[in-house]
């Protein structure tokens, strides 16, 4: 009886284990059957590439929303690689026990902030400092509403990726390494710089691709602060439509107009091809790193 | 070489930018939540949170956002615990059944971290189609499923970092008692990391109950308290998201204090599984 009850549930266990990796084909093949009927009528580039969007014309060139995601995305790598790396090395490397205990907690509360919340957030307090503070010193207009805007609040809520994967790509350098510099007369610096980044410098180009793939695709807190207008961004105080904030912001028309929906699936399929892509590279090499540590 | 006192100048600057950094990070966190608070303090009163929207709630009427407190606690309950039923044997089945090495192993492992890193309009996306598929409307079991869906990797990762810490002799001294795999899984493995496993759980939780982008399209919106699974369910995040894009300031104060209400419960459930690991850690075997 025991015998029969373990052999079940190691059947049934097995099962399951199937699910994550089934998940991964499942989504994509399912964006893909619903993104056929727009498919049929426009080449895959002449939808990425077209810079008309008219869904009652039959129009949809999904341009301006790439570029949209890709300024976005950009803005904040740009505020949020070097934070985060920094934060990451001290915290590795120079901070003492305690404050290391005590930001750990604050990173894991920034992760698990909702996106609604960020967006409220942007909403009271970035947009107006973009709109009223940093654009009048530039000498431009602006509503605040803009990729600058979207690029501050997406910066922060990637802080916590990049600098959980940089930590654990630091603790994966030897001490013996840190400890041969140090000996030399170099100085905690030299160490990080010539020892630790060197060392982790594959793993840090993953956890910043990591980083990346989330701005990519996240969706609330951008479409709160962004302004949602579809047209090519020409600075980061105009406003923009990154491609995520598309899909949000039609879920309600797309069934009324013919090949909408279709087109928003393909979307969805762009940003899930996209993520993959960065994904797997990445977890690739975290993967590779790791199995050198064992 | 350079001299001594240059590179004791470039130590000096890159520790004053380094701790800037880690001042950025931890003040944004602060700042987040202290806006939040302050903002949400003229419109946080009790009478939101015990009713539901009357009519021309979203015009700055009478009326509370119960609707969506009930249907995102419902939503996320529901999501969780189809995440705990789905993670928890894949987690045991790849720590006990497989070796670390293993194809099936590596590429679960390997499938869980990528589909942590899709976006969760994905996931929308996904389980609309599933729900289209199905049959179904926009509904709470439409949304309980694809945020389930959501929740297995975050819930599966953070599990299986826990039981992979369980001490090898552990299992083996069950074993050589005489138990079956699947007694030693759930009566030594299982106990030993329960407090990891709860906190996992609630990590995925806190995930679920937050997310606006995955519910969009399959859970609806409805001024009411959730009927059945079949009816569509209001959730809390999306509360926040309509009231904010209305045109009024009262309304718009209203989304804040939502948002506070959030907040409040991230916060909450953040705090309770550091005290569950603090509690339970007192009863493992080290």
């Amino acid at each position: 009886m025991r015998r029969l009850k373990d052999l079940l549930a190691r059947r049934a266990m097995f099962l399951l284990t199937a699910v994550p990796g089934l998940l991964v084909f499942l989504m994509l093949f399912g964006l893909l059957l619903r993104s056929r009927a727009i498919l049929a009528f426009h080449s895959f580039t002449g939808l990425l590439f077209g810079s008309g969007w008219h869904p009652l014309k039959g129009e949809f060139g999904f341009l301006p929303f790439l570029a949209g995601t890709l300024w976005v995305t950009l803005v904040a790598m740009i505020i949020a690689v070097p934070v985060s790396l920094l934060t990451a090395v001290y915290l590795s490397e120079y901070a003492p026990r305690s404050v290391r205990e005590l930001t750990k907690p604050v990173v894991d509360l920034l992760a698990g902030i909702p996106s609604v919340v960020y967006g409220v957030w942007g909403v009271l307090m970035v947009v107006p400092f973009v709109g009223k503070v940093l654009a009048p010193l530039f000498g431009v207009y602006s509503s605040g509403y803009s990729v600058l805007s979207g690029g501050i609040v997406l910066a922060i809520m990637v802080f916590p990726t990049i600098i959980h994967v940089a930590l654990e790509v630091f603790s994966a350098v030897p001490h013996e390494l840190r400890e041969t510099s140090l000996s030399l007369g170099a100085t905690t610096w030299e160490t990080v710089k010539h020892v630790v980044l060197r060392k982790g410098l594959q793993g840090i180009f993953a956890a910043v691709v990591l980083g990346l793939s989330r701005a990519f695709g996240e969706t609330m807190a951008v479409l709160m602060v962004v302004g949602n207008v579809a047209r090519l961004p020409k600075s980061v105080f105009d406003p923009a439509y990154p491609l995520p904030a598309l899909i949000a912001n039609n879920y309600g028309e797309m069934m009324s107009i013919p090949r909408y929906d279709s087109a928003l699936m393909f979307a969805a399929l762009v940003l899930l091809l996209v993520v993959l892509v960065f994904n797997l590279g990445a977890r690739f090499i975290l993967v590779k790193i790791e199995r050198k540590v064992e | 070489m350079r001299t001594f006192r240059r590179r004791k100048i470039e130590e000096r600057i890159f520790k004053v930018l380094m701790l800037a950094s880690t001042v950025v990070v931890t003040a944004s966190l602060l700042v987040i939540v202290g806006t939040i608070v302050v903002k949400s303090l003229p419109a946080l009163r009790l009478s939101m949170l015990v009713q539901t929207p009357k009519g021309g709630y979203y015009l700055g009427k009478e009326g509370g956002i119960l609707n969506a407190i009930a249907g995102s606690l419902y939503l996320a309950s529901g999501a969780t615990l189809l995440a705990v039923l789905l993670s928890l044997p894949v987690v045991l089945y790849l720590n006990l059944y497989t070796r670390k090495s293993s194809v099936l192993a590596m590429f679960t492992r390997f499938s869980l971290d990528v589909l942590w890193g899709i976006p969760s309009i994905v996931y929308g996306a996904f389980g609309f189609i599933v729900m289209m598929t199905l049959g179904l409307r926009a509904s709470l079991l439409a949304g309980i499923i694809t945020v389930g869906l959501l929740e297995i990797p975050i819930m599966a990762r953070a599990m299986d970092e826990v039981i992979r810490l369980v001490p090898p002799a552990l299992k083996d001294a069950s074993d050589s008692l005489g138990a079956t795999k699947l007694e030693t899984a759930l009566k030594v493995v299982v106990k030993q990391a329960l407090p990891g496993i709860l906190t996992a759980v609630l990590i995925a939780f806190g995930r679920g109950i937050g997310d606006a982008a995955s519910v969009l399209f399959t859970a609806g919106f409805t001024d009411s308290l959730p009927g059945s699974l079949l009816q569509p369910a209001a959730t809390l995040p999306l509360a926040i998201f309509f009231q904010l894009g209305t045109p009024f300031p009262e309304v718009q104060q209203r989304a804040y204090a939502s948002a506070a209400v959030l907040t409040l419960i991230i916060l909450v459930i953040s705090l309770v599984s550091r005290v569950l690991i603090k509690r339970f850690t007192r009863h493992t075997i080290k």
